[in-house]
């Protein structure tokens, strides 16, 4: 019975996703492809936190993506297919390298290390002129052309970024599920317990931190693509605050949590366009609100309501005996 | 008992010093194979730094540590569990948020383990499936059966105590260290406690016993290693640890 339920809604989510760019302005089309790599963004963050270690290099990671395939496309004419998986691969790379000195911390360390790591990164893309483009980044990436499907277009466009990014969306759902996954969760609850039963957890923190830099350099790649430029602005600290906000108020104890959070805030996001100004303001009164009332995100809120009900209905099964 | 026979631990002469405090001061024993070790003594003995030492979350500063003739000095507490030395932790040390099975699971870790490509295209089926039927056996074994579903934190203390040495199982020791796993049980527990860990003894796994609970000690130990300020005080079985003067005076000096 809730197999069948979970098909139906399956199936609709699809159907909605299908659609629903045919229902928007070209403004609007721009801002779900955005949407949907940012999905990616906040789902593979949601892996390198699984082990309890929340990093702030995420974005950054992003940027090592997007500067991999927009170098690639305009040094060596690669096109999208070969960018993308480079730019994963490329930022796993530099992932690995940062876990000898980022995993010798924990915690409260770990996080302004990880800070550090990457302004050196940005730093880097700003200072080398020759080949990053300085503070005005690089520009003239392009989208793939395939017979006559022209990908410049928002649709096709979106089209495309949503069938990757349900496959790294399914391939990062398969890995949270797996033996794996049970492992980071107990690297993450109890580190030594962990260690006693054999688990090396520098290994496993570091497995977390490179498979989720690979996914988001992928993000990185689809975005520069459609973009067509970057710098190292688009993905200083402010972007990395954003991906912390959409996971916190999205919950991060399910898959599905950071994925609302972003869906939710970045319609939130529309809704105040005309407040341009108080921006920053409402995202604290958002994050304040949210981490005061649902500490446990926007994912909470299915079981609180079950709770409500079940506070509700209590009472009248409870009668027959009280009476 | 028979004192021939090949060591599966021997500690030689290991002393650990924190800055100027000498914690163990060239302590030697030697575990024999299949027996239950008692390691007792007061307070700020040293018995949890030897301990310690011995599981790899702590380095000799001085001396040897070796299983079944290897030296595993300095090695990091994964690699001496993946040989066959499983500690259990002092308090209820838990996956709390995880079910009773799923923490058995995570202890299968081992045997089980599998690398990202075998992950995501389910090629370790197999593998995992053994991990579960061997995480039955365990719960089984441990009379845990009936909590499968429970999360951890939610057992009451003496299935909490299990639960820990089901966890320590499921990864297949040689050797397990159990850190007072009778601590703030009442005798009920105790007694249940104790038929669980001659069960482990049956089951041909060596036991090193870190314990306050005389009595537990007493009627589980074949034979006891008493340390006193980082020092080797004397070694007997349990009969001669009794009557013996200096340890009497250790334990009765140290509370009066």
């Amino acid at each position: 019975m809730a197999g069948k339920w979970q098909k139906v809604t399956g199936f609709l989510l699809l159907a909605l996703l299908l659609a629903v760019p045919h229902f928007l302005q070209f403004h609007h089309q721009d801002l779900l492809i955005f949407l949907v790599i940012n999905v990616l963004v906040v789902t593979s963050y949601r892996l390198v936190t699984l082990t309890g270690e929340w990093s702030l290099i995420h974005a950054v990671m992003m940027g090592v993506g997007g500067y991999t395939a927009t170098l690639l496309f305009r040094n060596f004419e690669l096109g999208m297919w070969f960018t993308l998986p480079l730019a994963g691969l490329v930022a796993a790379a530099i992932a690995a390298l940062l876990c000898f000195p980022l995993f010798r911390m924990t915690q409260f360390y770990f996080l302004i290390g990880s800070f550090a790591a990457g302004e050196a990164i940005r730093l880097c893309w700003i200072e080398f002129v020759i080949p990053f483009g300085g503070t005005g980044g690089l520009s003239g990436v392009e989208p793939p052309f395939v017979f006559d499907i022209d990908f410049l277009e928002p649709v096709p466009y979106y089209y495309l970024t949503l069938a990757i990014v349900s496959l790294c969306l399914l391939i990062l759902y398969r890995i949270e599920n797996s033996r794996i996954g049970l492992t980071l969760h107990s690297v993450h609850w109890k580190a030594p317990l962990a260690e006693s039963v054999g688990v090396d957890t520098w290994r496993y923190r570091a497995l977390a931190f490179i498979v989720g830099s690979f996914f988001v350099g992928i993000a990185g790649g689809l975005k520069v693509h459609y973009l067509g430029t970057i710098n190292p602005n688009q993905y200083g600290i402010g972007f990395m605050v954003f991906i912390l906000i959409w996971v916190i108020v999205g919950g991060y104890n399910r898959f599905y949590g950071p994925v609302l959070g972003v869906v939710v805030l970045t319609l939130f996001d529309e809704s105040i366009r005309q407040f341009e100004e108080f921006r920053p303001a409402i995202y604290g009164a958002v994050l304040i609100l949210s981490i005061l009332f649902l500490p446990k995100g926007l994912e909470s809120i299915p079981a609180r309501i079950r709770t409500w009900a079940g506070a509700v209905s209590e009472p009248t099964e409870g009668k027959p005996t009280d009476g | 008992m028979d004192r021939k026979q090949a060591p599966i631990l021997e500690i030689d002469r290991v002393s650990k010093r924190f800055g100027g405090l000498t914690a163990l001061d060239e302590v030697s024993f030697s575990v024999q194979e299949g027996e239950i070790r008692g390691l007792i003594g007061p307070n700020g003995a040293g018995k949890s730094t030897m301990f310690k030492n011995i599981a790899g979350f702590y380095t000799p500063t001085s001396g040897d540590i070796r299983y079944r003739g290897r030296s595993i000095n300095g090695l990091k507490p994964h690699s001496i569990s993946e040989m066959g030395i499983v500690r259990t932790f002092q308090e209820t040390t838990l996956f709390q948020e995880l079910t009773v099975f799923e923490n058995v699971l995570v202890g299968c870790h081992v045997s089980a383990r599998s690398n990202l490509f075998a992950a995501i295209f389910g090629l370790d089926a197999a593998r995992q499936e053994k991990a579960r039927e061997k995480t039955d056996e365990v719960l089984e074994f441990m009379g845990l059966s009936d909590r499968r579903s429970q999360l951890a934190a939610e057992l009451p203390l003496g299935s909490q105590r299990a639960l820990a040495i089901a966890i320590a199982l499921a990864s297949e020791p040689k050797l397990l260290l159990m850190d007072e796993p009778f601590a703030g049980m009442n005798p009920e527990e105790t007694n249940h406690m104790m038929e669980l860990t001659r069960r482990v003894q049956e089951s041909g796994i060596s036991i090193v016993l870190v314990e306050h609970d005389m009595k537990a000690v007493m009627g589980l130990c074949g034979y006891l290693t008493v340390l006193n300020f980082g020092q080797l005080l004397a070694e007997g079985t349990p009969e001669e640890i009794r009557t013996d003067r200096r340890v009497i005076e250790a334990y009765l000096g140290g509370a009066g």
